[in-house]
């Protein structure tokens, strides 16, 4: 077991690598460079901008800035921010909090909604719950999650007025339950394409295991079925859906962002929207990896999750 | 040699399954007494396997009828949850490849002692006691230590111990054996044969023993029948078989069994031609192959006693 | 020299032509999608013909008119510009921009798994690990990183959502390509001579056909929806252009003032995807060798 996780913590440390790296391109690949809120401004003068750049460091070598960033990068200096000058790190770790909060609630209600119809629909095939469920999840899919969202404010927030419209609570007072009513709407438009997604795909999962020989040995043994469906069917789904988390955690950090923004939830998307209007590089390179990292973190997780369920990965290189 | 109307256990009666259009099974009738093997033998695709499925209810899709009383309870048309207290407890079922058969998840001792208390009230440190009997009476060395392995940590001769296990653990009065050996290597084949053998007679079970291998069925059954294109041709004591084969299609096969005396450049015999697909079923499906068939052959033969206890399904002998 | 690429057949059986057709017939809902694509795509390209106003036509005295008056079948906006003829040019741009977008996504995922399956070894390893790396950025974050700094125009953000999208495909076609790789009629290619591009074309892309057309399909379906979000965000098509996305940069405000202006755009945008999304589905049944007809 240890042979496997040393080598999948390689294999998740040398994509953080690649990734640092495609970052780094990025920035200096962008017009106008990493100074391009100075560059573009037709008031600074030429010196200023040298002076700035060897303020930044931007005038050594690029292997050189690229090892300085991605040091800082990995020992916590994120620099500063070029609109305001504080920590980044500590703007982006204040943001944190509400985006985890916002990504962990939805992930776990569109786990056990997900799942539960997309079982249902494997158990039921063909039925009308089936097709209903295939289709409402095709639509959910589809639909812009911006506009889903302004949409569930229009109705929920303005128009029957049961829900904020936007915040995470109201100017300090409120409490833990002042954050739930907060929570709702964002939580509940960024969960519906989540419950989509995994009734599709749990349901396609459990027709493939159901086909399986073991289920059939299950049956013949005379085990009751719902604990043929509990112990043997879930148990044999456990690891794909395990590594479906982590992969679908992009598509979770970019659907948070799209959802922070349209309820001004002050997570780390809405702040991602704000450096990008003042092209605050800093931030957004902060950001950018942050979210790669949430990414590579879970589904080295998920993997490891994976081989703890199954005995078969605990081998070599699984 | 078992009377059949005394001690019947299992009475099979115009059994049919179908598949749309298409009939596997075309209304076969047999019987098995207990403490008898049968032997159910054809080439693939002959409705063997979905005989036995059918008999325990496991089939996925298509329909059932007909009827199958075991010890007077009827088998077909029962829902799933009625059917899952019979299954292990009244008639038990070995497929054909150990290695995909068991969960890969779960060690073999807790699947063998999830079949134990699935229908006998046992606690934990009782159950796991049967357990490791059982294990010893089938052969698996070290048995204690044997429960917590992984199906994937053991190997297919192995594999299949545990399912036999598993499928005796509460002495079920009907054993299916569906090619119990085909998957497994030819040293191992016998010694599983043999195993089911003792197993069946200490239990007082009724067998009937699927396979393709005459050279099995001639060690291990009672008696024979034989089926082709989801029909029953040939039944007949074992030994009656082999001397005086009735039906055009059993003296083919046995026929093709390559002695030691055909000399090295005589071609070896076949029986021409292939299956007919079961939709075109019209009159003897054997007929297009049979060297033998003449104008009565386009209806159908039933089965006709020619002997006692020896009965065939052809025209020709009747 | 016999040139083999001519005279090879390809391999493993697709359905027949027939075959697929007439399976895809068979998803009622796949069918629809392709008639409402149709039906969109002729109406955004006739607009010129079809509309009932001009794009631009200012009518202060009838702003926020509702659906069905003055004239407006969807009313009209702040400018008292026809929705109606807006949605149909939006339309122009919001879908040539996902085919678009699409295309580059195909070509590039094509490109990357071919070769890198193609030829194995270090290629492979070093495109495959370039792929995991650039899926480990949730692609709204990249497309909106590039997208601030690059002047939007409707080809940059063709490229720019292609550039951020092609990672599954070339995963697909990766792994579809090592399979075919070890077949018998491609090392015979190979023995003859052939050069790699053209079996690659000539051989492996017919092969993998089927799982590029479905990739095809749900890819503009996503390539629609994010050219919408940065559009609407201001990163994307810019005004006075009308894409369905920027018809809805200030639907906050317009749900106090007249909702309409912010559902239909959105209306339409779901209605293009959801057909995408149906396409993609039948499509996949219809082409999967597995199924049986």
């Amino acid at each position: 077991m240890s042979r496997y996780l040393l080598s999948r913590l390689l294999q998740a440390a040398l994509l953080l690598l690649g990734v640092s790296i495609v970052g780094f391109t990025l920035m200096h690949l962008a017009p106008g460079g990493p100074l391009a809120l100075y560059t573009l401004n037709p008031t600074v003068t030429a010196m200023d901008i040298e002076r700035i750049k060897i303020q930044f460091g931007l005038d050594q070598p690029l292997y050189i800035q690229y090892l300085k960033w991605a040091g800082g990068m990995f020992t916590g200096n994120w620099g500063y921010s070029f609109f305001g000058g504080q920590q980044v790190r500590e703007i982006v770790f204040d943001r944190l909090p509400a985006t985890f909060l916002l990504m962990g609630t939805s992930l776990m209600l569109a786990l056990v909604i997900g799942v539960a119809i997309g079982l249902f629909a494997a158990m039921r095939r063909n039925s009308g719950f089936d097709y209903a469920s295939a289709v409402f999840a095709m639509v959910a899919l589809s639909l812009p999650t911006f506009w889903f969202g302004l949409l569930a404010i229009f109705v929920f927030a303005q128009t029957l007025g049961w829900f904020p419209a936007g915040g995470i609570r109201d100017t300090d007072g409120g409490g833990v339950l002042d954050v739930i009513h907060h929570m709702v709407l964002p939580v509940s438009v960024l969960a519906f394409v989540l419950v989509a997604q995994w009734s599709r795909y749990t349901r396609s999962t459990i027709i493939e295991i159901l086909a399986n020989d073991y289920v059939r040995t299950a049956r013949a043994k005379g085990v009751a079925p719902r604990r043929v469906m509990l112990n043997h069917v879930l148990r044999g789904a456990l690891v794909p859906l395990v590594t479906l988390a982590g992969l679908q955690l992009p598509l979770l950090v970019g659907g948070a962002l799209v959802t922070e923004t349209v309820f001004s939830w002050p997570g780390m998307g809405l702040l991602f929207i704000n450096a990008l209007s003042t092209r605050d590089y800093p931030v957004l390179m902060a950001i950018l990896m942050v979210g790669a990292f949430v990414v590579v973190l879970g589904n080295l997780l998920a993997d490891l999750i994976s081989a703890l369920i199954d005995p078969r990965i605990k081998l070599g290189h699984g | 040699m078992a009377n059949a109307s005394d001690n019947t256990l299992l009475a099979v009666n115009n059994l049919t399954v179908s598949f749309g259009p298409s009939r596997a099974v075309d209304g076969i009738s047999f019987s098995v007494a207990s403490g008898e093997t049968l032997g159910l033998v054809g080439e693939s695709g002959c409705g063997k396997s979905t005989t036995a499925l059918a008999l325990m209810g496991l089939l996925q899709g298509g329909s059932t009828g007909g009827s199958a009383k075991l010890l007077g309870t009827e088998l077909v048309g029962r829902s799933e949850e009625d059917l899952s207290r019979d299954r292990g407890l009244k008639l038990g079922m070995i497929f054909q490849d150990p290695g995909t058969a068991l969960h890969p998840m779960i060690r073999v001792g807790d699947q063998l002692i999830e079949a134990l208390r699935a229908h006998l009230k046992l606690g934990k440190a009782e159950a796991r006691k049967r357990a490791v009997d059982l294990f010893r009476k089938v052969g698996i060395a070290a048995p204690e230590d044997r429960l917590r392995a992984y199906p994937h940590e053991m190997s297919g001769g192995m594999c299949q111990r545990v399912m036999i296990a598993m499928a005796i653990a509460c002495n079920p009065k009907l054993l299916l054996a569906d090619e119990p050996t085909t998957a497994l290597d030819v040293t191992v084949q016998a010694q599983i044969l043999s195993l089911l053998k003792d197993v069946a007679r200490e239990g007082g079970m009724g067998v009937i023993l699927i396979t393709h291998d005459l050279g099995v069925v001639a060690g291990m059954t009672d008696r024979v029948a034989v089926m082709y294109a989801g029909e029953i041709v040939e039944t007949a004591p074992t030994e009656q078989l082999f001397a005086n084969p009735q039906h055009p299609y059993t003296q083919g096969l046995l026929n093709s069994i390559p002695q030691l005396e055909t000399g090295h450049d005589a071609p070896m015999p076949v029986i021409p031609g292939s299956v007919q697909s079961a939709a075109q079923a019209k009159g003897c499906r054997f007929a297009p192959r049979c060297p033998f068939a003449e104008k009565g052959c386009e209806v159908r033969p039933t089965l006709k006693p020619v002997a006692s206890d020896h009965f065939v399904a052809c025209w020709r002998v009747q | 020299m016999v040139d083999i690429s001519l005279t090879a057949e390809a391999a493993p059986p697709l359905p027949k032509r027939a075959s697929v057709l007439r399976r895809f017939m068979r998803h009622k809902l796949a069918v629809l999608g392709v008639v409402i694509i149709v039906l969109m795509i002729i109406g955004s390209a006739g607009a010129a013909w079809i509309a009932p106003f001009a794009p631009d036509e200012i009518d202060i005295a009838n702003r926020y008119a509702a659906p069905f008056t003055a004239g407006h079948i969807l009313g009209s906006d702040d400018l008292g510009r026809d929705v109606f003829t807006r949605l149909l040019y939006a339309g122009q741009i919001s879908l040539s921009v996902g085919i678009a977008a699409m295309l580059v996504t195909v070509i590039v995922g094509f490109a990357v798994g071919a070769f890198a399956a193609y030829y194995g070894g270090w290629v492979d390893t070093v495109l495959m690990r370039f792929t995991d790396v650039m899926l480990c950025f949730p692609s709204v974050f990249l497309l909106l990183f590039v997208a601030a700094f690059v002047t939007p125009s409707l080809t940059s953000i063709a490229l720019m959502i292609g550039l951020t999208c092609w990672m599954e495909i070339a995963r697909i076609i990766h792994g579809q390509i090592l399979v075919i790789k070890s077949t018998d009629y491609i090392a015979a290619a190979r023995m003859v001579g052939a050069p790699a591009w053209r079996i690659i074309l000539r051989q492996i892309l017919p092969n993998t056909l089927a799982p590029i057309l479905v990739a095809a399909t749900l890819n503009t379906a996503q390539a629609i929806l994010l050219e919408s979000y940065i559009s609407y965000l201001g990163y994307g098509i810019q005004p006075p252009e009308a894409s369905w996305g920027n018809m809805l940069t200030n639907a906050q405000s317009d749900f106090q003032i007249d909702p309409w202006l912010a559902i239909f755009p959105g209306l339409a945008i779901t209605l293009a995807v959801t057909s995408f999304n149906f396409i993609g589905d039948g499509l996949r049944d219809a082409l999967d060798p597995k199924v049986r007809d």
